[in-house]
């Protein structure tokens, strides 16, 4: 701040309080010691006149008090332009002191548990439960209370999994987030070619299906699909990319959900927490995840 | 000595007076900071919105979001701790008007870019119960069927720019065919997408 600034705003400021202090000094009546009078304001209205009475004493001394206690809050704290005040208080500096606190406090809460393995952490009930607490604060927005997912938000209590379910990758998708990249087929595959994709698709799990259509679906799909999805729908924990197989669907496993998905391509996101938590805290929700379907 | 009968009985003065202290609050704490070099700074990296962005920005808006949701993060743990980094002047240098709200029915919103999915702001603006069931938050279904026209996101810019939001010649050119025939939820979702995202440590 320029001192041209510092003085406008220190000048204003005092002006202003001393300002109003003489003022309610001034225009106090001059017999200050007298609580009541008979002297009139020389108006009256219907032969009721107002007496000329000083501003009550108790509300007089509440105007000073005002000023006596911004005098001083001036003083202690920086209302004066680049003035510090005395206590050198800023918010920065009151923020930092709150986070060293916790740090001082919580980060051995913490420790206790940084060097255990995440498989270790779903094993003990402390750290699970402070997983379970995070997990509800930070993932259930998405993943559900329990992690039981819903439409379009992969279920994390069951065994099947789109990255691969050990400590390290739960961990990998929570600190760097998951980007899923199921390209959108219609415009090369025609709704024709879709139609049949789908009938292949549903028939790698077990469904009945039009056998003739799938057969012609079974072709494309060795030529387009198996690259992510695996000559047997097995899918590919690398890519993310889905079993076919097992007859659980994140957007649906009727005939049309599928065929829209494969349409329209699914591109679903996870993101990343690593900017948002810190790695403590993400091993204890890993933990946690990791002990849902363990 | 003055008598305040003279103050009482000359509604001038008294008008004067009272306009004297009223301002010195506006002249002591508002004025100096249309100079501060901290306030009108964009932090490093800060970008203008995308046409779209924008048009996202004005259905926030007209939507009343700004009413239950804040976009301003104080320096209390207990905020940084939820929500990230705490928000700088410098970050809403480009913001006309600012959407800094004052109330929080919803939780802040400073830094909620990158931290759903898209999907996830899309099902939850549709019906925000299906994603989190003890919502109050309302439904905002129109927003997926009302389209853009973008015939306006151009003199939006033009006006912006009168104020100093530094688009460009070429943004501004292709703003309409930028925006036209997208949903309006595209838009809302792409600029809640870009919330915060300036200031990488959100920690």
């Amino acid at each position: 701040m320029t001192s041209f600034w510092s003085l406008w705003i220190s000048f204003i400021t005092l002006a202003v309080i001393f300002g109003c202090l003489i003022l309610v000094v001034r225009t106090r009546r001059s017999e200050v010691y007298k609580e009541t009078t008979t002297e009139t304001m020389h108006h009256s209205f219907d032969g009721i006149e107002e007496l000329d009475n000083p501003l009550p004493r108790w509300w007089f001394n509440m105007f000073i008090i005002t000023v006596v206690f911004s005098v001083v809050y001036l003083f202690l704290y920086p209302g004066l332009g680049s003035y510090k005040g005395y206590l050198n208080w800023t918010s920065y500096n009151q923020w930092e002191e709150e986070m060293a606190h916790a740090e001082e406090h919580y980060q051995p809460v913490f420790a206790q548990y940084s060097h255990l393995a995440i498989e270790d952490i779903a094993n003990n009930d402390t750290a699970r439960l402070m997983g379970q607490r995070m997990f509800n604060n930070n993932c259930a927005v998405c993943h559900g209370q329990g992690g039981v997912g819903a439409y379009g938000f992969p279920n994390l209590a069951d065994n099947d999994w789109l990255y691969g379910g050990d400590g390290a990758t739960i961990k990998a998708t929570l600190l760097y987030g998951r980007k899923g990249a199921m390209p959108p087929w219609l415009d090369i595959l025609g709704e024709d070619g879709v139609r049949n994709v789908t009938s292949y698709v549903l028939s790698l799990s077990g469904q009945e299906v039009n056998a003739q259509a799938a057969a012609q679906g079974q072709t494309t799909y060795q030529a387009m699909c198996v690259a992510c999805h695996g000559s047997e729908g097995k899918g590919n924990l690398t890519l993310g990319a889905p079993n076919l197989t097992d007859n659980i669907w994140l957007y649906g496993g009727s005939f049309e959900q599928i065929a829209h998905t494969i349409r329209q391509g699914r591109n679903g996101v996870m993101p990343s927490h690593g900017e948002l938590l810190s790695e403590d805290k993400i091993n204890l929700i890993s933990g946690y995840v990791y002990s849902l379907s363990n | 000595m003055i008598k305040h009968e003279i103050i009482e009985k000359n509604i001038s003065l008294m008008v004067l007076l009272i306009i004297i202290v009223i301002s010195g609050g506006g002249l002591a704490e508002i004025v100096p900071l249309f100079f501060q070099k901290e306030t009108t700074t964009p932090v490093a990296g800060l970008r203008v919105l995308t046409p779209l962005e924008l048009e996202g920005r004005d259905i926030y808006i007209r939507e009343g979001c700004h009413v239950c949701h804040t976009q301003q993060i104080r320096p209390f743990r207990a905020e940084t701790e939820r929500y990230g980094h705490y928000s700088v002047a410098g970050e809403f240098v480009y913001d006309h008007p600012f959407l800094w709200g004052s109330k929080r029915t919803g939780p802040d919103l400073a830094r909620v870019g990158g931290r759903y999915s898209d999907d996830w702001h899309r099902a939850h603006l549709y019906n925000p119960r299906d994603v989190v069931p003890e919502s109050i938050m309302p439904s905002y279904p129109w927003l997926f069927s009302n389209k853009l026209t973008g015939e306006n996101t151009a003199a939006k810019m033009e006006a912006l720019r009168v104020v100093g939001v530094p688009f460009t010649d070429t943004a501004i050119a292709n703003a309409e065919a930028d925006v036209k025939g997208k949903t309006e939820i595209t838009a809302l979702v792409a600029y809640l997408q870009q919330l915060g995202t300036v200031m990488s440590n959100r920690r």
